[in-house]
């Protein structure tokens, strides 16, 4: 389906999804490369979530198909960890679960999330910004192929969700994992992605460059006009593929392609 | 040695402790305080049946208190507002264990030892049902641990590692169901969910990781479980609720303990900065 050169590490196909009797999404096509970082946006319950729990194979769809890379390692960061100040938990516990890492390993982790020596913090008193850290830290630790993340900067404000997509940006870099995001985020993720996927009420609505996705009619029905300006915020270097794949359920995307 | 009652009493107390105390973690960290109570009220229903079907107390009450948690956890996944669920399913099981009692001729007697516990009057056998019921619990605990500790933290990150949070949850609802059962004798259906809900509250400020949490809680539990049982005999009170209310005390010396440390820490940062 799609005109990828690179090999798919993770590809959903015409995947439809049932949550009790709802249809949350229905036939949609993803694939992430290696390092590619894919942005799935879209508005409250259009099945962002939904794709990338089906995605884990934590939900099985109704119809369609998960595929993987042989052996592939995925570092999840979930949506929210709402942590109950009631369990004492430090940062080193809380790396150590559900198995055990090498200290070693897990100093390594912090320093690349830049929270060096935060093993002995308490996880209840960090900022907003260095427990999203953590949470990646921990999904660093497995040296994933690729990085799955759920509204990775809910809460933070716009300086700390761009410093946190610059962090990801060179960890993908680094290591040349692949990247899928779920974001709300519309300002900074355009700009820190080298392919957005727009979903809306469970289909995909476009796809492609930040720029393209950016300027189609389908976009700026769901989210307006005002996110012009936020390109300019941060342009991230080009990856060599773009994609335009227009949804035929999408009469004004179609055109403009 | 067994043949003293005190000495049985004592060691009964210990065994439940040993196992409320870390099961009661996981009730404090996931919220299930409600839960316990439910699971603990479902108890005396019963003590019901087993009395009039003439079967093993001990059954009666793994087997309904088993239902009961199995009923709430199935419907927590469903958007159902537990809070209120609960609420109903707890008294109205109480009510209706109640109801079911008074049906049964001679029993109503018998009733207040389910409802406070009945320490004093543990035998040889029941001593054996606990400790077999606490090692049952302990052990499955320390199978799993690790997977609930990761699917309290978060059922999506526990998935993507694996997990089933579900199963997890079943074990707990199976560990919560058999010390419900273990736990009626000393305590009293009425009284279990605090054995559960405080030594685990109190062991919070002294614990820095959640297993010195679950270690402490069960220190703390047996502590209160010893003290309760000198206290009333001291004073002749009843047994089961003077042990709750000795978990209280320490529950309060705890966080008196706590906030004295925040002070005096409070205390040494502000003085380092006038220094400098």
């Amino acid at each position: 389906m799609l005109q990828d050169r690179r090999v798919a590490l993770l590809r959903g196909t015409e995947l439809s999804v049932l949550l009790g009797d709802r249809t949350v999404l229905s036939g949609v096509d993803i694939a992430v490369a290696q390092g590619e970082i894919v942005t799935v946006i879209g508005p409250n319950g259009s099945g962002k979530s939904t794709l990338l729990r089906t995605l884990l194979g934590i939900l099985a769809p109704r119809r369609g198909l998960v595929s993987h890379k042989d052996g592939l390692v995925v570092g999840y960061v979930p949506q929210r960890l709402a942590l109950d100040p009631t369990m004492p938990l430090s940062v080193g516990r809380f790396l150590n679960l559900p198995q055990r890492a090498r200290q070693a390993d897990q100093r390594a982790v912090l320093d690349r999330v830049g929270l060096t020596g935060f093993e002995r913090r308490a996880m209840t008193a960090l900022s907003g910004g260095e427990f999203q850290r953590v949470l990646l830290a921990r999904a660093l630790l497995v040296q994933p192929d690729i990085l799955m993340l759920d509204e990775p900067t809910q809460g933070l404000d716009q300086a700390g969700a761009a410093s946190f997509y610059k962090l990801i940006d060179s960890v993908r870099d680094e290591t040349g994992c692949g990247v899928l995001m779920v974001s709300h985020d519309l300002h900074v993720v355009m700009a820190a992605s080298d392919r957005v996927v727009c979903l809306s009420s469970g289909h995909v609505c476009c796809e492609g460059t930040p720029e393209f996705v950016a300027s189609a009619p389908a976009y700026r029905a769901l989210f307006g006009d005002g996110t012009d300006g936020a390109l300019a915020l941060y342009r991230h270097h080009n990856h060599a593929n773009h994609i335009h794949r227009p949804h035929e359920d999408c009469p004004e995307c179609s055109t403009t392609s | 040695m067994l043949d003293d009652f005190l000495t049985r009493a004592a060691l009964a107390g210990v065994g439940v402790a040993l196992a409320a105390g870390p099961l009661g973690c996981f009730v404090v960290w996931r919220r299930m305080a409600y839960f316990g109570d439910a699971t603990a009220h479902a108890a005396i229903l019963g003590v019901a049946l087993a009395l009039a079907f003439n079967l093993s107390i001990f059954l009666g009450v793994i087997a309904v208190s088993l239902l009961m948690a199995m009923t709430v956890s199935g419907l927590s996944g469903r958007g159902v507002a537990l809070d209120t669920l609960l609420g109903v399913l707890a008294h109205s099981a109480l009510a209706a264990g109640l109801v079911a009692v008074s049906f049964l001729v001679g029993v109503r007697m018998d009733l207040v030892a389910y409802l406070f516990g009945d320490i004093l009057a543990v035998s040889r056998t029941d001593l054996a049902v606990i400790y077999g019921g606490a090692a049952l619990v302990v052990g499955l605990l320390a199978w799993r641990w690790s997977a609930l500790l990761t699917s309290t933290l978060n059922a999506d990150l526990a998935g993507a590692t694996g997990i089933n949070a579900k199963r997890e949850q079943l074990f707990l609802t199976l560990a919560l169901a058999i010390t419900v059962a273990v736990a009626i004798k000393v305590v009293g259906a009425l009284l279990i969910a605090s054995m559960l809900i405080i030594p685990a509250a109190a062991a919070r400020p002294l614990a820095r990781s959640p297993e010195a949490m679950a270690i402490l809680a069960a220190i703390l539990a047996a502590l209160a479980a010893l003290s309760g049982l000198y206290g009333s005999f001291q004073f002749d009170t009843p047994t089961g609720p003077t042990i709750v209310v000795a978990a209280s005390a320490l529950f309060v010396a705890t966080l008196l303990l706590e906030s004295l440390r925040r002070v005096a820490t409070g205390r040494l940062v502000w003085t380092g900065h006038r220094e400098r």
